[in-house]
């Protein structure tokens, strides 16, 4: 984006690195939104992040850490990096879990669906800003 | 201030690691524990040494309507067959075709037989059998006119982004090798030592069989079996581990 078309989201009052609007209209649960985290199957999220999860054993490191999150970004801040982290930061290896376009050869099972639900993300935000 | 925030984001997201230096390229060996090495250096406790004993049997033994063995016309593997495999992916006619791929080219022209299925015990066999012959030899894939349109297909499908998780092969193998994917340290995606014996999987399996699985942790649809797309990943991969010394049969964990 170039600083121009930045300046004008800022006088608009929309942030470009922020989503400020829940997905969905209930409130995130924390409690889902951990065990959503720690799912290896589900989040995922564990495979490249290590976090305050000491039941886990096997945690990546090619991510920053989760602990912290929830002081380092605002709420709006994590949202838009789980729905499309590209958007933060386009060389990002981080998947967009709420994106179905600019994909390349989905496999059949997952194909026009994102990684995780409205529900989910709100979920998962709502464990991740405890993260102080 | 947020602005700067953006700013230096980007540029950090630019320095990218690309491309590994030749000088700093490392087999897959090399970042496995221990024991495992030390199963994979010992060729009696090698898992794999009942592919190459099977494989060896394959070699010797007249099949197909020629009724005619690989023996039959390239004698002994120890002597005929050194320093093939490193030479695999090989242009034949207009286009590159595996070692697996060249087996089953000979048992259908040679031996008129039928070729054989791919991961199959007997293509894995064979395979294993044959670059065994090669161990300890440098992988010597030369990009030139002819491989060069091949070589660069297969990096760019190595740079691609694929699957639900959109990921391309080099942001974990060339990018973040050696840091810890789910507790595991990522390797540097050399194809030294195909067909491997992998602890995963319980068996022998091919470099395809590999990639597959990676395609679909990326929850992309793989490619087939033999296709083009695959050959010329693999010679990618194996003109990108050129010079490094070939291992088959290693074992992976």
């Amino acid at each position: 984006m170039t600083s121009w078309a930045f300046v004008l989201l800022f006088l608009a009052g929309a942030r470009a690195d922020e989503i400020p609007a829940p997905l969905s209209g209930a409130k995130g649960d924390p409690q889902r939104g951990r065990a959503i985290v720690a799912n290896r199957q589900v989040g995922l999220c564990l495979l490249c992040h290590n976090g305050p999860f000491p039941e886990e054993r096997f945690q990546g490191d090619l991510a920053p850490d989760l602990r912290g999150v929830g002081s380092r970004l605002t709420e709006g801040e994590i949202r838009l990096r789980l729905v499309d982290p590209a958007r933060a930061n386009p060389q990002t290896i981080m998947p967009a879990y709420y994106k179905t376009d600019g994909l390349t050869r989905v496999a059949p099972s997952y194909r026009g669906k994102p990684v995780l639900s409205a529900e989910q993300i709100e979920d998962v935000l709502a464990y991740l800003v405890t993260l102080k | 201030m947020r602005a700067a925030a953006l700013f230096l984001a980007a540029f950090c997201a630019c320095t990218q690691a690309g491309e590994i230096p030749l000088a700093e390229r490392r087999s897959g060996y090399e970042f496995m524990g221990r024991e495992t090495r030390a199963m994979q250096d010992d060729d009696t406790t090698n898992p794999a040494l009942f592919a190459l004993l099977d494989g060896e049997t394959l070699w010797n033994r007249a099949d197909g309507a020629a009724g005619r063995a690989c023996a039959a016309c390239h004698g002994d593997a120890a002597q005929s067959m050194k320093g093939v495999a490193a030479r695999y992916p090989a242009i034949v006619g207009a286009k590159p075709l595996n070692l697996e791929q060249r087996i089953n080219a000979c048992r259908v022209e040679k031996q008129r037989a039928a070729a054989f299925a791919y991961e199959s015990k007997e293509l894995l066999a064979l395979t294993a059998y044959v670059a065994r012959q090669s161990r300890g030899l440098p992988i010597a894939i030369e990009a030139n006119d002819t491989t060069r349109p091949f070589i660069d297909a297969g990096r760019a499908l190595y740079e691609r982004r694929q699957g639900q998780l959109n990921l391309a092969c080099s942001q974990c193998h060339d990018d973040n090798w050696g840091r810890s994917l789910a507790g595991t340290p990522i390797p540097q995606a050399h194809p030294t030592g195909y067909p491997i014996y992998r602890l995963e999987w319980q068996a022998m399996g091919s470099l395809e069989r590999r990639l597959r699985n990676c395609m679909i942790g990326a929850r992309a649809e793989p490619y087939a079996y033999g296709s083009p797309e695959m050959v010329e990943l693999e010679l990618y991969l194996m003109w990108r581990a050129r010079g490094m010394k070939l291992e088959t049969p290693a074992v992976r964990p």
